[in-house]
């Protein structure tokens, strides 16, 4: 498929992880993603793959754990409350190394919270969020069009890495219709799978498993994870710098937020106000090195976020106290707005009085 | 020389983990000669539980997965579902697939995966040492039922999982069996090849068999009491029967 169509992102990222190879979706009912698990039910049978709806998020991570260790592709897909109950899934898979692609339409917590659009899983997607030591790659795209490649890169990385790959969405990312384009090319030489459950057919006994009780062992395979971590924050950071060579305030912000970001910049600007964005695309590994090189030259950042202040931790840490990092955050399914984005660069730029 | 006994190359020449007495043994040895017997052990993928049995896989020689508490059954729905012509089966204790995991054995079932369950039913958790299980017996006195399992003090009832399994549209073949003496062990080996068959056949849905088998340990018996304790006790709230199919 490769004509530019109008689809919503929860069924743009649906399809564009059935080009980009997807075996087997498990999912549970859970709005604002509702339109995926309706999507794949209808598609993946008709490309004779699986579908199978779950009887809960616990059992579809654990659906995706078994078509996992057999080297299938498998994906869910959740919003927040599913995706807390799929941390024990999370953390099995982190330990077991198995590759796996969650998606996550984020809606507004804690608790039942409500449905309308959140960042509020930040932290929770960021640092891991199971028990245990271990992190998954988070990929937080900013279109329906982003979306949607953000599968075949997901699955892509979920293969070299062995580790689950999830896709921080939201509300409105999920529901609002863009026109897209769907490319299905090879992007990345993946390793085999010579670790996959098959039978033990021509080779000895294959175990997937994630207890190590041997003193010591543990403590090895989590240093080799960290190891492995560090390869990713080293090769696979992704973001996009938007008119900050002279900036004198840089917005970071992700996801929908920094389309709204992007209006008040190029709005302040044209008000004379040098500003400029960093939108971090890859939230783990989080563009570090780039926030901190702009701190050496720059003055300000203003970080924007659908929560209470969470990525903006992560600035504070790259920025490392050589700026000053400040937080315009709206939680609980509020979305910030150009004007009120705006008006704060407003208020941190231009001297008191001046205006 | 005639061989009239020779060990099955599907279980590993080592010695177990398990406590003197305990069934797990007899089961694993069973599990492993159903499995050689069938010719099945290079499409067989196990699947090992969080209890006593989680080391399984150092003992029986297919690929195996461990799996968190009580999520087998959903494991074996994402392998078997994108595996049909692979032999799936997970190692279930009573802690594992009557407690912590009773929503996925009853939707494995429900959905008619085509699956097979090794349920091991002790009546004690095991490995976290000698806790009430849904299925420990009135009166059986564990290490969170010190006065013995009481009803009144909210303790509940033995629970009978394969009866509710048996109900179930999904379920092609639920059959309890118990490791106490060698007519139950040889029905047990019977009953555990009747259900790899029915999945080697393509049967549309779950194939059970649950094993009463013997803990010794949190018992506090003999191994020869702990037989006979199966029989004279166990056996009145879990009745040897085959349920379904």
């Amino acid at each position: 498929m490769s004509e530019r169509i109008l689809m919503c992102g929860n069924e743009a990222l649906a399809e564009a992880a059935i080009v980009a190879g997807c075996d087997a979706y498990f999912g549970y009912p859970i709005t604002p993603q509702n339109e995926i698990t309706a999507y794949m039910s209808e598609r993946m049978p008709q490309e004779g793959r699986v579908f199978v709806q779950s009887e809960s998020e616990l059992a579809a991570i654990n659906m995706v754990f078994g078509a996992a260790a057999t080297g299938k592709r498998a994906m869910t897909s959740s919003s927040s409350p599913g995706i807390s109950l799929m941390q024990e899934g999370i953390s099995y898979l982190a330990g077991a190394e198995l590759p796996a692609v969650v998606v996550n339409v984020m809606r507004g917590g804690p608790g039942l919270g409500n449905i309308a659009p959140s960042q509020g899983d930040y932290f929770q997607a960021t640092r891991g969020g199971g028990h245990g030591d271990y992190c998954t790659i988070v990929l937080g795209p900013a279109s329906v069009q982003e979306l949607a490649d953000c599968m075949p890169l997901a699955f892509d990385l979920a293969d070299q890495y062995r580790m689950t790959v999830m896709v921080l969405a939201d509300g409105i990312l999920g529901q609002m219709m863009e026109p897209v384009t769907l490319d299905p090319k090879p992007r990345r030489e993946l390793p085999p799978k010579p670790w996959a459950l098959t039978g033990m057919k021509d080779r000895k006994q294959n175990i997937v498993r994630s207890l190590y009780l041997a003193d010591g062992a543990l403590e090895e395979l989590n240093n080799r994870f960290m190891a492995k971590y560090r390869q990713i924050q080293d090769n696979e950071v992704l973001c996009e710098q938007y008119r900050i060579e002279d900036a004198e305030i840089i917005i970071v912000a992700y996801g929908i937020v920094a389309r709204i970001a992007r209006a008040a910049v190029d709005q302040a600007r044209e008000e004379g106000i040098r500003a400029g964005m960093i939108r971090p695309i890859t939230l783990w590994p989080f563009p570090s090195e780039q926030i901190g090189s702009a701190a050496d030259t720059f003055r300000m950042f203003l970080a924007v976020e659908m929560s209470c202040g969470q990525m903006v931790e992560d600035v504070r840490l790259a920025v490392a106290g050589k700026c000053p990092v400040l937080l315009h955050g709206r939680p609980g399914g509020g979305v910030p707005t150009a004007e009120e984005v705006l008006e704060k660069i407003r208020q941190l730029t231009i001297p008191a009085g001046a205006a | 020389m005639n061989t009239v006994f020779q060990r099955t190359s599907v279980l590993k020449n080592c010695s177990t983990h398990y406590c003197p007495g305990c069934g797990h043994g007899i089961a694993h040895r069973l599990l492993a000669e159903v499995v050689d017997e069938l010719n099945i052990q290079d499409r067989t993928i196990g699947i090992a539980p969080v209890g006593c049995a989680v080391l399984a896989y150092n003992y029986l020689d297919v690929d195996m997965i461990e799996v968190a508490h009580g999520r087998a059954p959903a494991v074996a729905t994402g392998m078997k579902r994108t595996n049909p012509d692979k032999i799936i089966f997970s190692y279930q204790g009573d802690g594992d697939l009557a407690a912590i995991g009773t929503a996925e054995i009853i939707h494995a079932a429900h959905r008619a995966e085509r699956i097979t369950v090794i349920f091991i039913n002790n009546a004690v958790f095991g490995m976290t040492g000698g806790q009430m299980a849904p299925t420990t017996m009135l009166g059986q006195i564990t290490a969170t039922t010190q006065q013995g399992r009481n009803p009144s003090n909210g303790q509940g009832y033995p629970l009978q999982v394969s009866e509710i399994l048996a109900l179930l549209p999904g379920t092609v073949y639920v059959e309890r069996c118990a490791l106490s003496g060698v007519p139950g062990i040889k029905r047990t080996k019977a009953a555990m090849k009747h259900a790899f068959g029915l999945q080697m056949d393509d049967a549309p849905g779950l194939s059970l068999v649950e094993i009463l088998s013997p803990c010794p340990t949190y018992w506090r018996m003999s191994p020869a009491k702990a037989m006979k304790w199966i029989e004279e006790e166990m056996c009145k709230a879990f009745p040897i029967a085959r349920l379904k199919g």
